[in-house]
């Protein structure tokens, strides 16, 4: 057991472990700095999952991405536009709540399967491929509507405030009143696609595949795999996941216009580092992504108790966890990398 | 044909053509497209109007340029490095009727803090082995947050007139002196480059670092200098980006701008994967999106919908210039040659 234990902790797996540690820690020192304002109460854990359900979703896709050794900076552009257009055809189109959703999704789809066949078929530089995405995604929002369009439709702002209560938990609030937290549809499909994703990555031969490529594409193609429908796969995979983010987004922000989520990709990127996923490709886990995506919510939460710094005090403090984070990466890789010349002496 | 041949595989031989294509849509759309005149004794066109607006995007496409050749990554730094430096300049200042200090110092601080923020990106890129993507990344989350806390979140104003001299023009002098800037950082760099061995040093370590390692050239260094040198043309840049409108607003100076210099360098023919790259070629990139940003306004595209179009212009020419497309077209060629020889034979 211990043993097993510890060949987990050992390589990637310790810088999982550091992720899941170093949230707890923040989460405890939270508590013990605002603990007198609520802190502890299990709606704020949940409102962490609430606020953030379209990055975890957003950076479940980008992990996928990044372990194939790719990069995708068109999501947050993504997440923009399928705002928009739920807005617009909900609002100016009069479209069905459901039908506006189907159309989203497939446009994401499509937006994964042209990127997916620019970088896997023609093969152009991810990071330019996705740069064109990022700019024709943000321009397309603009040509919808430059004017804030918010949603009104009735279908699906019941989806949007639907309170799903978990009465299995019951807690106290200052006046001592019993009560249940909640969490929306956001956070139930941010914990399939978790949960889903994870299954696909460890027990399915596309998962295999997935890391077989990103680690070294030339020795997935000798064992017989397909490095270009792999690839294009993931991207596929990504277009969708980035829409379901944006239909996530759009259910917290009921609206669209044309600023929204821009710079979202950088925190899908930053969220993946945090959890151990490296950009050389061939190394990632959904949870770490998971994890690295709540690490940014408590690093807010705990700014918003505090109360007197101002937000891009966030931008800073994720800047130095991401810091520490590839910088802890680099001594491993490098503890590593003399291990194996000394084994090989 | 030959020569023809020749030509078409010279490396600055699309950029060109892109470059060409743009100007030539222009002139058919409006004849006086190419008519410089001089007003007021300086010069006025469409075409000073693209180089001037261009000049910030050829300083950090120069620095680009190096940085993608020695490590084969990309800095998306330089929007948040030209923040940082133009709000320590401006703070410096001040925002009074006169100075707070000698202007030139207050540049030279500016630009030291970049040149810092390079090494930090280079110290993370050489030395502790980090993707050049993920370093930088550091920097471009946390720079505009550090920009905002020396303005203490306010645009500040430059009050004193003489300011505006780096983004407008200098007294007696008909070009805008962002041009000349331009023109003087390219030539440094170029001269520097190609005079010494320094171009053969940088394009050795971005094709194999360990060889060039063993060759007996300090790659780690080399690497660290670049970064050190795209910091610095980002100071410069953001400099001229502060003076244009004599004030800093640290949230929207240079925003994007990284992806426009990333874009410059693969649209003038240079490969993001690292090694050969052509200064020239950057430098007709950065012109090309600008040219292309400036016919679009001229169409009535509203800002916010540019990037559509640019998008689409861009995805076009990498797809031209990508290798695998060109084999494509190349096979689709000789089948077509073959099957008019067939045709010929049974006839």
């Amino acid at each position: 057991m211990i043993e097993k234990i510890k060949s987990k902790l050992r390589g990637n797996g310790f810088l999982l472990f550091v992720t899941i540690v170093l949230f707890f820690i923040l989460y405890i020192a939270g508590a013990i700095a605002y603990g007198d304002r609520n802190f502890t109460s299990p709606q704020v854990f949940l409102n962490l999952f609430i606020s953030n359900a379209g990055l975890i979703i957003a950076a479940v896709g980008m992990t996928f991405v990044l372990i194939t050794g790719g990069i995708d900076i068109s999501i947050g552009s993504v997440i923009g536009v399928v705002c928009m257009m739920l807005a617009w055809m909900m609002e100016i189109k009069h479209m069905s709540a459901g039908l506006a959703i189907v159309l989203v999704l497939a446009f994401g789809i499509i937006f994964g399967l042209v990127q997916g066949f620019l970088v896997a078929y023609l093969k152009i530089q991810p990071f330019i491929v996705t740069l064109g995405g990022m700019f024709f995604a943000r321009g397309l929002t603009a040509v919808i509507s430059s004017d804030m369009i918010s949603i009104k439709n009735e279908t699906f702002l019941n989806l949007a405030n639907n309170k799903i209560y978990l009465s299995f938990i019951t807690y106290y609030n200052n006046r001592g009143i019993a009560m249940h937290p909640y969490i929306y549809l956001s956070v139930v499909i941010a914990l399939l696609v978790v949960a889903i994703a994870f299954a696909l990555l460890k027990f399915t031969k596309f998962g295999r595949a997935v890391f077989a490529v990103g680690g070294n594409e030339q020795s997935a193609l000798l064992m017989g795999l397909n490095p270009r429908t792999t690839k294009l796969k993931v991207y596929v995979l990504n277009g969708f996941l980035a829409s379901l983010a944006g239909f996530a987004f759009c259910l917290n922000s009921c609206g669209g216009f044309v600023e929204q989520a821009r710079g979202f990709e950088m925190d899908a990127i930053a969220a993946a580092v945090i959890g151990g996923t490296l950009l050389t490709g061939g190394v990632g886990t959904v949870i770490g992504s998971l994890f690295g995506s709540l690490i940014k919510g408590i690093i807010e939460t705990i700014i918003t108790f505090q109360g007197t710094l101002s937000s891009w005090w966030t931008r800073i403090a994720i800047a130095a966890l991401l810091c520490f984070f590839v910088i802890l990466q680099s001594v491993f890789k490098s503890i590593r990398e003399k291990r194996l010349a000394q084994s090989e002496d | 044909m030959d020569k023809l041949k020749k030509l078409t595989t010279c490396r600055l031989f699309w950029p060109l053509v892109c470059l060409f294509l743009v100007l030539l849509f222009n002139f058919i759309k409006s004849p006086s497209f190419f008519k410089i005149s001089v007003n007021n004794g300086v010069l006025y066109g469409y075409l000073v109007d693209i180089f001037n607006r261009s000049s910030e995007l050829i300083i950090l496409a120069v620095g680009m340029t190096l940085c993608v050749a020695s490590s084969a990554g990309t800095d998306i730094s330089v929007g948040a490095t030209m923040a940082l430096a133009g709000g320590v300049s401006v703070y410096l200042l001040g925002t009074g009727n006169t100075y707070n200090m000698p202007w030139i110092l207050a540049i030279l601080a500016g630009l030291l803090v970049s040149i810092v923020c390079g090494m930090w990106n280079g110290f993370l890129v050489a030395k502790m082995k980090i993707q050049p993507m993920v370093a930088t990344l550091i920097l471009f989350t946390a720079g505009r947050g550090m920009a905002q806390l020396i303005t203490g979140g306010n645009i500040l104003y430059i009050k004193v007139p003489n300011f505006k001299y780096l983004g407008g023009f200098l007294p007696h002098i008909p070009v805008p002196t962002p041009i000349l800037v331009a023109i003087i950082v390219v030539v440094l760099v170029s001269l520097f480059l190609n005079r010494t061995a320094t171009k053969l040093y940088v394009e050795s370590v971005g094709i194999n670092p360990k060889a060039s390692r063993l060759f007996g050239l300090n790659s780690n260094r080399i690497i660290w200098l670049t970064y050190a040198a795209c910091g610095l043309c980002a100071g410069i840049a953001g400099m001229i980006a502060t003076s244009r409108i004599s004030s800093i607003d640290a949230n929207n100076v240079g925003n994007l701008m990284e992806l426009d210099a990333i874009l410059a360098v693969a649209l003038g023919g240079n490969s993001l994967a690292g090694g050969k790259f052509s200064l020239g070629g950057s430098v007709i990139g950065a012109i090309t999106i600008q040219a292309l940003s400036t016919t679009l306004y001229a169409l009535k595209v509203t800002g916010d919908q540019l990037p559509l179009y640019k998008a689409i212009v861009v995805i076009i020419i990498v797809t031209l210039q990508s290798p695998e497309f060109k084999k494509f077209m190349n096979r689709y060629k000789a089948k077509r040659a073959a099957k008019a020889a067939g045709e010929k034979v049974a006839s």
